[in-house]
């Protein structure tokens, strides 16, 4: 609970941080000068490095809506900013539905959420060459209910560091 | 590997020339009898409401079905064969017959009191046990293994009341084709006394499910219609959705996670081999054949806008047939081929639109509460099934105008109707909620009746049914 508190005040900073300006310059670091992130555990720019760094790996959406708000944006940014540490590492954007569509029309739903949020990441400066997407559709529901706060969890997008 | 053979009788009207002409066998009639003399020239299925025939009414539904008998096939000779020993298959094959008719919803196959028949009653029928015993028609077969390895099955059909043959057909197959042979002998019955196309030869495609929901094992898998001769065709490891049959069934075209690329291929049914439809990294998903087997229509995601396109099914460039920036998919070909249906959301939610096969002349259809989706035409021609999405999921079908709507399931999830080769019947998947969230395949009648479960091994969806094999 602490932890989801931390995580949220954080947001809440990236959100205004995101919002009183322009996102900034790609500017790759110096090679074997990357900042580690002490304390985490994880290689730098790795897959731990990052589920551990950001806010969360994890976007969620409205029913039927491939819209980021506000929180997924403040998400999308820590993600962001991490990623432009790593400039060479690539990830993929999973999308993911809810059971309560069709299969076929989920599969573009979950399509158009990992490009919504790979649009955003490559909007603040991610190369979108780094980001690969693939839409589950409502095959790999993660919440395994048939209720409203499992159908919230699994309308998603995922960010996976691929390494 | 079955041939249709018509009997070598003056009468049998029914003989077409071009299959006649493939019989290998000249007289599959029971040697032992003389074929029946006086029976009247069978007439055929377009004129079932001649003076005091038997039919079967299909219009208003299942109200009482027909009280049918099918006594055991017997055989002139047991001998062992690779299908297994003709008295033992005589059996089976009156078994199937029954099964099909029985789940087509519109016979009642005696249960008791069919008594076992002797090689020459085939066809010389005691009319006095069966009308007594329940039964209005009576179907009648035998089974002989032949010198060159293939077996003949006889399939005869009498009107009990009358006291006459209706119709007659006997079918030569391989040992390994010997179920065909019962579905032929059901669908002839079955065409005779309702007037409907046949469907019961055919096979169903669909996704064999198995393990957590949120880890489901999809694998492509193929069976008869009634659920025999099972197979796997992949082994799990990608994610496998909504196969379709080619017209010419020897290709299913479906979806398959394969290397983490989700993507339409086409699997060579007699090589196991397949092939990626369009080679390219964007998502590619819904594969319907074209009726003439050269084009598949498909929905390929581009940017976040996912459009109907369609390609040779050999492969090569993509035509885009729709472009409004909402969700295009599930386009399917009318069964002339000269329009398609698909469901877009350009409305702002899902609803049905036909267009030409050119994507000219794009016009929406659905206009009732809630949202429609994976819409299928009728092989007649005359409706259009469908999902339905008005908190839960339905099956339901209207007229390619978009009139008459008509709900056929009341389940909380059914999803993905597909039409039978006759276009009597719709199988579809029901999906239940919460932690299992098991799918299993169903049908229903067109008329909403008949809402039968399809067993399968383990769970199943996506159904794709094939066409009536030759």
């Amino acid at each position: 609970m602490a932890k989801l508190t931390t995580a949220l005040l954080l947001a809440t900073t990236l959100v205004v941080a995101g919002c009183a300006k322009k996102p900034p310059a790609y500017i790759p670091p110096a090679p074997g000068n990357v900042p580690a992130n002490p304390g985490n555990g994880f290689a730098p720019g790795s897959r731990g490095d990052f589920e551990r760094s950001v806010t969360s790996n994890t976007v969620n959406f409205a029913l039927d809506s491939f819209t980021l708000e506000e929180r997924a944006r403040a998400i999308l940014d820590s993600q962001a900013t991490w990623l432009t540490r790593y400039p060479n590492v690539p990830v993929s954007l999973e999308g993911h539905c809810d059971e309560r569509g069709t299969r076929e029309y989920n599969l573009a739903l979950g399509d158009r959420r990992a490009l919504a949020a790979k649009n955003y990441l490559a909007a603040r400066g991610v190369a979108p060459g780094r980001i690969s997407t693939i839409s589950y559709g409502k095959e790999r529901p993660i919440a395994l209910g048939s209720d409203e706060a499992s159908w919230a969890q699994n309308r998603r997008a995922v960010t996976i560091v691929l390494n | 590997m079955l041939h249709k053979t018509i009997f070598a009788l003056a009468l049998a009207a029914v003989a077409t020339v071009g299959q006649a002409q493939t019989a290998p066998a000249p007289a599959p009639a029971p040697v032992q009898t003389p074929a029946p003399v006086q029976t009247p020239a069978p007439t055929g299925p377009t004129d079932p409401q001649q003076q005091g025939e038997l039919v079967v009414d299909v219009v208003g539904g299942v109200s009482a079905p027909l009280g049918i008998a099918i006594p055991v096939m017997p055989t002139a000779e047991i001998v062992n064969t690779p299908a297994g020993r003709t008295d033992v298959l005589g059996e089976q094959l009156a078994q199937i017959v029954t099964g099909d008719l029985r789940n087509s919803g519109l016979f009642k196959p005696l249960d008791s009191g069919v008594k076992p028949i002797p090689y020459p009653e085939v066809t010389a029928p005691t009319f006095d046990y069966w009308g007594p015993a329940g039964a209005a028609a009576l179907v009648q077969g035998f089974i002989r293994a032949n010198g060159d390895g293939t077996l003949t099955v006889g399939c005869y059909l009498y009107d009990v009341f009358s006291r006459r043959e209706l119709a007659r057909q006997g079918f030569v197959v391989a040992p390994a084709d010997w179920r065909r042979a019962g579905h032929k002998c059901a669908d002839m019955v079955y065409s005779k006394l309702t007037g409907e196309g046949p469907y019961f030869d055919s096979r169903v495609a669909y996704v064999s499910e198995t393990g957590p929901k949120g880890k489901r094992i999809k694998r492509l898998a193929l069976m008869d219609q009634d659920g025999e001769n099972h197979t796997f065709l992949t082994n799990g490891q990608a994610i496998a959705l909504t196969p379709r049959f080619s017209p010419d069934q020897r290709a299913i075209v479906y979806m398959s996670y394969l290397d983490d690329r989700p993507a339409i291929y086409v699997y060579d049914i007699a090589s196991k081999r397949q092939r990626m439809l369009v080679p390219n990294t964007n998502l590619t998903f819904a594969p319907r054949v074209s009726p003439d087997g050269r084009w598949v229509l498909f929905s390929m995601a581009i940017g976040g806008n996912t459009d109907v396109y369609r390609v040779a099914l050999g492969g090569g460039t993509p035509q885009r047939l729709t472009d409004s920036p909402g969700i295009d998919t599930g386009g399917t070909y009318s069964p002339d081929g000269g329009r398609i249906v698909f469901e877009s959301d350009r409305s702002g939610t899902q609803q049905l639109y036909v267009m030409n096969a050119d994507g000219s002349q794009q016009q929406r259809i659905s206009f009732g509460n809630g949202r429609y989706a994976t819409p299928v035409w009728s092989p007649r021609g005359n409706l259009i099934a469908f999902t339905k999405l008005a908190g839960s999921f339905r099956i339901g079908v209207m007229s390619p105008a978009g009139g008459n709507e008509q709900l056929l399931t009341d389940g909380a999830q059914d999803e993905g109707p597909s039409w039978s080769p006759n276009g009597r019947v719709l199988m579809f998947f029901r999906s239940t909620g919460g932690g299992s969230g098991r799918a299993d395949l169903w049908s229903v009648d067109l008329t909403g009746v008949n809402l039968r479960h399809v067993s399968t091994p383990l769970d199943g969806s996506d159904p794709g049914w094939g066409p009536l094999r030759p």
